[in-house]
């Protein structure tokens, strides 16, 4: 039975709703002139100056900054591990202890964070009292930290783009005389170069908005921004976090919004050239 | 296609009774195999016989359990696929999907570490060769079955292999161009002198390209011959069964004298008699294949006694450059008879009529396994 007009049209205003309301009541408030978040300052509205307090405060500034290092280098290195993990779980074939690697390698998906962060800054401890390494606790920490479980993300990732690959890629490749270790440069890897950007931002989303493994690993050196807003939360809601928000649900959204368009270009271009192929004569 | 004269002396690959195991699973069952220089060897075979699995220990990418494998007198066993003297046509092309046709084509040629300007006029020529030479540019989504067809093969071609293996090379294309190809792959082997090693599962194509064909079944080398001696001497009932369409028949060794046998059919009234001797046990249980177009069908009973069944015609079915019969026989076994429709309007035999068949005596092959 299909559903009436004005029925589908109340589901979908109600699913939006849920979804984007409280986003759109922090953006709203954002441009509140009062310093009281749950309270509207009607004549005195919309005002911009949370977001001039917001570039004045160093504190926020700097954790935002941090957070964009931690987040990139949590990327990369989590990239690479993972890319890694996947390729050995897809291309080795069954040998001893894959099983236990493949459960392993995925094991923090299903972690609760809290276990993770725990198990993490007790062996940072228990590794600095042996060897001296790592020295304190701090951007390293948080970093390898993160690695840890974003590297789980990027091998689900690579491992189904892998899964979806046509073996004989590889090797035609060795077959025209490539070495291994060429075949995976010049052919493998730009191949699952899409699985990589997206393990990449996903792997730098999910070190951005960390705090739960953070709080564990941080140091008094390093806050990250989600700790910022936390620990500011814990205290009131200041407005300006408001503003911070907004920002970065802008940066992300557009971000989003251009990909997608980008996408769809590719693919439509793609499709076009393939028909054309086709009715070339063969 | 004429046949043509193979040169014994020049061996160029040779398998030594090499076997292939999967767990339990036999692939490739004790395969001793030669090819000469400058051959178009067609392994033939249905699929999971075994014939793609061989193709890879030739290629490198699979090694065998036991036995060896020589190519140009040398033991391939410790040689990796990329320094192998050997090419490959994949059957799904395996062209480089982030490449233009000249960087997939340059890619092989690029391994070697070849000055770029040597590079250039080899892919050109090849491209040229193939005739994709305004294609270069175009990625492969860009090009047709056909066209990537033959961007696979000057892949292969353009390092100049002493040896192709090509994986069901037209298994992609559709039938008009299929033909074609088949005809361009001969004469680019021509050529270019390669030696080829082909895979298919199409009799056709085997029959078409080949200069001698290898049957394959259960991981076993049935028959290798060329294309007559395996259509026209099959060894087997698998081999007679599998090329073309035959009419077979179980029967009992009556007479066995050197030069002539007799058979005796239950599902046929006269008796079986061939023109040439076979090596079987006296009262042997043998059978008889026939192929439909050795079989002459008329409404006039033939003279003689043997070599001759009775029948009704149940099916008719018009193909254009010929027509295929198939004749109920008095014991009520199905026969499969062709006859070429050389004249536009002739009496042609039509359903429901009684028609008498006959053959000649060299026709039949006597099979004891």
């Amino acid at each position: 039975m299909k559903p009436r007009g004005t029925f589908r049209n109340t589901a979908l205003a109600l699913g939006l709703a849920f979804l984007y309301l409280p986003i759109l009541s922090m953006m709203v408030f954002s441009f509140n002139n009062s310093r009281l978040v749950t309270v509207w300052d009607g004549p005195n509205s919309p005002t911009l100056k949370w977001y001039a307090k917001l570039f004045e405060n160093s504190q926020i500034l700097d954790a935002a900054l941090l957070s964009v290092k931690i987040a990139a280098m949590t990327a990369t290195g989590a990239v690479v591990l993972g890319t890694l993990a996947g390729l050995v779980l897809v291309r080795f074939g069954p040998f001893r202890g894959r099983a236990m690697l493949s459960a392993m390698t995925t094991a923090p998906l299903v972690m609760p964070e809290v276990i993770t962060g725990l198990s993490l800054l007790l062996l940072f401890v228990a590794l600095e009292q042996l060897t001296g390494w790592p020295e304190g606790r701090g951007v390293l920490t948080i970093t390898i930290a993160h690695i840890t479980f974003a590297m789980a993300y990027v091998t689900v990732v690579v491992q189904s783009r892998l899964a979806g690959f046509d073996d004989s890629l590889e090797e035609a490749a060795l077959d025209l005389g490539a070495k291994p270790a060429k075949v995976f440069f010049a052919i493998t890897l730009p191949l699952i170069a899409p699985a990589l950007v997206s393990g990449w931002l996903l792997a730098f989303t999910l070190s951005w908005d960390d705090v739960v493994i953070s709080q564990f690993v941080a140091g008094p050196s390093a806050t990250t921004l989600p700790m910022v807003v936390f620990s500011k939360a814990r205290l009131g809601v200041s407005p300006d976090i408001n503003a911070l928000a907004t920002i970065m649900v802008l940066v992300v959204a557009t971000g989003v919004v251009l990909s997608s368009v980008w996408m769809r270009r590719q693919e439509r271009k793609r499709r076009l050239e393939e028909q054309m192929a086709r009715s070339d004569a063969g | 296609m004429a046949e043509k004269t193979i040169d014994r002396s020049n061996e160029y690959v040779r398998i030594e009774s090499v076997t292939k195991r999967f767990g339990d699973f036999t692939a490739v069952d004790n395969v001793s195999l030669n090819v000469y220089k400058g051959e178009i060897f067609c392994l033939l075979g249905g699929s999971g016989c075994g014939k793609t699995t061989l193709l890879r220990m030739l290629a490198g990418f699979e090694t065998p359990t036991t036995g060896r494998i020589l190519i140009d007198g040398q033991d391939m066993a410790d040689t990796p696929p990329y320094q192998r003297p050997v090419n490959m046509m994949f059957q799904s092309y395996a062209l480089f999907p982030h490449m233009t046709v000249a960087k997939n084509v340059a890619f092989g040629l690029e391994q070697e570490g070849l000055p770029r300007a040597e590079i250039d006029r080899r892919v050109g020529e090849m491209l040229d060769i193939v005739k994709l030479g305004e294609f270069a540019r175009r990625k492969p989504h860009q090009l047709s079955g056909g066209q990537r067809q033959r961007v696979a093969l000057a892949r292969a071609l353009v390092k100049r292999p002493k040896l192709l293996l090509l994986d069901e090379p037209l298994g992609a294309l559709d039938k008009k161009l299929r033909e074609h190809t088949q005809f361009e792959l001969i004469n680019l082997q021509e050529q270019l002198g390669v030696t080829f090693i082909v895979v298919t599962h199409d009799q056709e194509e085997a029959m078409t390209l080949a200069t001698r064909i290898g049957v394959m079944n259960k991981g076993q080398i049935v028959q290798v011959g060329t294309p007559t001696e395996i259509y026209e001497f099959p060894n087997s009932r698998f081999v007679a069964d599998f090329i073309g369409s035959v009419n077979m028949f179980d029967g009992q060794l009556v007479e066995d004298e050197p030069g002539h046998v007799r058979i005796r059919c239950p599902e046929l009234d006269a008796t079986v008699f061939v023109s040439h001797g076979i090596s079987a046990a006296p009262d042997a249980k043998v059978s008889v294949a026939i192929r439909p177009e050795k079989i002459e069908m008329s409404r006039a009973a033939p003279p003689g006694g043997e070599n001759r069944a009775r029948g009704v015609v149940k099916e008719i079915a018009y193909m254009g450059d010929m027509s295929v019969y198939l004749v109920r026989l008095d014991s009520g076994r199905m026969l499969r008879v062709t006859i070429p429709n050389t004249q536009r309007h002739d009496e042609r035999i039509a359903w429901d009529e009684t028609v008498h068949l006959s053959w000649d005596p060299s026709s039949p092959v006597v099979l004891t396994q």
